[in-house]
């Protein structure tokens, strides 16, 4: 199989180059371009419906972009095989289906599919140890035997980011990975998320609707308005109170603390 | 690299999953010993085993090697089928009411079937008609209900049952102008029978079968996948459309060809999955294959309750009479244990 190379190649892990499309005929995301450099995180932030999730569908191959390419490792991800995309790119969706009667053990051994041969019936030694490693990783360890369906909403979540992390990914794309948890849930699968960000290198991409978490655990920030990219940078940077008021229509105060640039919104702009 | 303890579940769990496939084999042999020796005609098991080696009484032989074996072989292909497609069906639509009656298959071939029969003259042609009807509504499914870009799961089983409900008027409407004679033969196909079935509809229908149940046993791995949702099925490699449209073809393939031995026999393909899956939990690589087992020993047991009167009951009313109490009990069962 021919798969073609970037041609502007610089270190980048994950490059957008002007891709194009969306659900309806009229692409939300019109020639978007983002660059993404090994073990970076970038998160994601506009108002509802700027195509957030959009991108990240996009970049996951769920929805086929009508233009413009998508290169992981300098490889576009639409000459490649499924399967060879899989081994490198893993996505937590804001929305899971949960399988009836599914071990958290079998829901993470499904992560190992992309690794798998067609003819490969059963998960190898190493697929096995994979899996294990991921468990222990999102601290389930104990929950290993339970069903997926029996867990909390936090646990929940952490048995998916295995799945996920059992892919052996390079880059993970997290939808709003903190949006039904409690703040101290929110605070450890972030601070875990951080952790394989800075242990194991992962890139990741994450949606984010909370700000202040956007911007305390990012290295950089793009913000979206409407499907296009109103500005990229660190968090210092493209936090202020005229971007919050032109694109999230709130007027707000930026402040500094020792966990970085803070958000406090005031009031709606009408 | 692996833990003891974790090396020790995983023999464990290899262990019981090799033992219950043995297990369930070996009570299919046991039901297809059984009802061979047992009909109108009881054989010891001299008499049985002597028969099968072509010795000893000639009458014996005939009734063993020309009526008994045959239908006792179509009664394992028809189970099997039905089991195995129910099964796939359930796990592509990640639903549990989903069966072959749902999708539309069923009442393809009821379709062409009661339009043979209620011509007349046209009973050879049942089988195969009913084979051709059968892929044609599920062909007409899947294309309506794969048109669409997303949510095709929902789409698929809606179609089913417009399809459904469209072909059964026009056979209820069928059924109405045919001749008075002519409607017992259709009622009894519709209800499901192996009566009669002999070595012509085994050496005919029997390929087709084993080829889509080693074709369902192979892909079984990606039912897994498909279990997860559309999106992280996509996510985790998979080309999803192409999946459910082969798993999709091996489930019609299934249903049509049981459908075309032994006529609409309800029920199996929707209550024996459901009961395998208290056996097997979620894995579909144990679920298809004990769901074609455990189909088979429900069919070939159903239909020699059939055998055992004087008169000889359709096969489907049996596995609907012992069908539906079951199903509720397994419900009661499912409901009790995610509570």
């Amino acid at each position: 199989m021919m798969t073609q190379t970037n041609p502007a190649i610089d270190f980048s892990i994950l490059d957008i180059q002007g891709i194009s499309g969306g659900y309806s005929s009229l692409p939300l995301i019109q020639g978007l371009y983002l660059n993404l450099e090994s073990g970076s995180w970038l998160s994601l932030v506009g108002p509802n419906g700027s195509g957030k999730s959009t991108i990240l569908k996009l970049i996951s191959r769920i929805i086929k972009p009508l233009s413009g390419s998508v290169y992981l490792n300098g490889k576009s991800i639409q000459t490649q095989t499924p399967q060879a995309t899989a081994q490198k790119l893993a996505f937590l969706p804001q929305h899971q289906t949960i399988p009836q009667a599914l071990t958290v053990r079998q829901l993470v051994g499904l992560g190992r599919s992309p690794h798998q041969p067609w003819y490969q019936w059963n998960l190898s030694d190493h697929d096995d140890a994979v899996v294990d490693r991921c468990i222990q990783q999102v601290q389930l360890g104990k929950f290993s035997d339970r069903n997926v369906e029996d867990l909390s909403g936090g646990e929940r979540q952490r048995a998916f980011l295995a799945l996920a992390l059992a892919q052996e990914p390079k880059v993970l794309l997290l939808d709003e990975p903190t949006t039904y948890l409690d703040v101290h849930y929110q605070l450890e699968l972030l601070e875990l998320l951080k952790q394989l960000n800075q242990d194991q290198s992962l890139t990741i991409v994450t949606v984010l609707h909370e700000l202040n978490l956007a911007t305390r655990y990012s290295d950089r920030i793009a913000v979206l308005n409407a499907g296009s990219l109103h500005s990229i940078g660190v968090p210092n940077t493209v936090m202020t109170s005229e971007m919050l008021s032109e694109v999230f229509k709130i007027r707000a105060e930026v402040i500094q603390t020792r966990v970085g640039v803070q958000v406090i919104p005031i009031s709606p702009i009408p | 690299m692996l833990a003891p303890r974790l090396q020790q579940k995983i023999i464990w769990l290899r262990l019981r999953s090799t033992s219950i496939s043995v297990a369930l084999v070996i009570a299919l042999i046991l039901m297809c010993v059984l009802a061979m020796s047992q009909g109108t005609v009881s054989f010891s098991l001299t008499d049985l085993s002597s028969a099968f080696l072509r010795q000893g009484n000639p009458v014996y032989q005939t009734i063993l090697w020309d009526l008994r074996i045959p239908r006792v072989i179509a009664g394992v292909l028809v189970g099997a089928s039905l089991g195995m497609s129910g099964a796939i069906l359930q796990g592509l639509l990640r639903n549990s009411l989903a069966d072959s009656f749902v999708l539309g298959i069923s009442s393809g071939a009821g379709l062409v079937a009661v339009l043979l029969l209620s011509v007349g003259g046209l009973q050879l042609w049942v089988p195969m008609g009913a084979w051709v009807g059968a892929m044609l509504a599920s062909m007409l499914v899947y294309s309506i209900g794969l048109m669409g870009k997303v949510r095709t799961t929902e789409r698929l089983i809606l179609a089913g049952i417009a399809i459904s409900a469209f072909l059964g008027s026009i056979q209820t409407l069928v059924l109405l102008f045919a001749e008075e004679n002519r409607v017992q033969a259709v009622l009894n196909w519709l209800i499901g029978s192996l009566n009669g079935r002999g070595w012509e509809e085994v050496r005919l229908v029997g390929p087709y079968v084993v080829i889509a149940i080693a074709l369902g046993i192979a892909f079984s791995r990606q039912l897994n996948v498909l279990n997860l949702g559309d999106e992280m099925a996509t996510v985790m490699g998979m080309s999803v459309v192409r999946s459910q449209i082969l798993l999709g073809a091996i489930a019609s393939l299934l249903a049509a060809s049981a459908v075309s031995m032994s006529g609409l026999t309800g029920f199996v393909g929707l209550v024996v999955p459901h009961g395998v899956r208290l056996l097997a939990g979620s894995d579909y690589r144990l679920i298809l294959p004990y769901s074609a087992l455990v189909g088979a020993c429900v069919l070939v047991g159903a239909d020699l309750l059939c055998r055992l009167g004087t008169i000889e009951f359709p096969v489907g009313a049996v596995t609907a009479l012992l069908g539906s109490p079951i199903f509720v009990g397994l419900i009661y069962r499912r409901s009790r244990g995610t509570a």
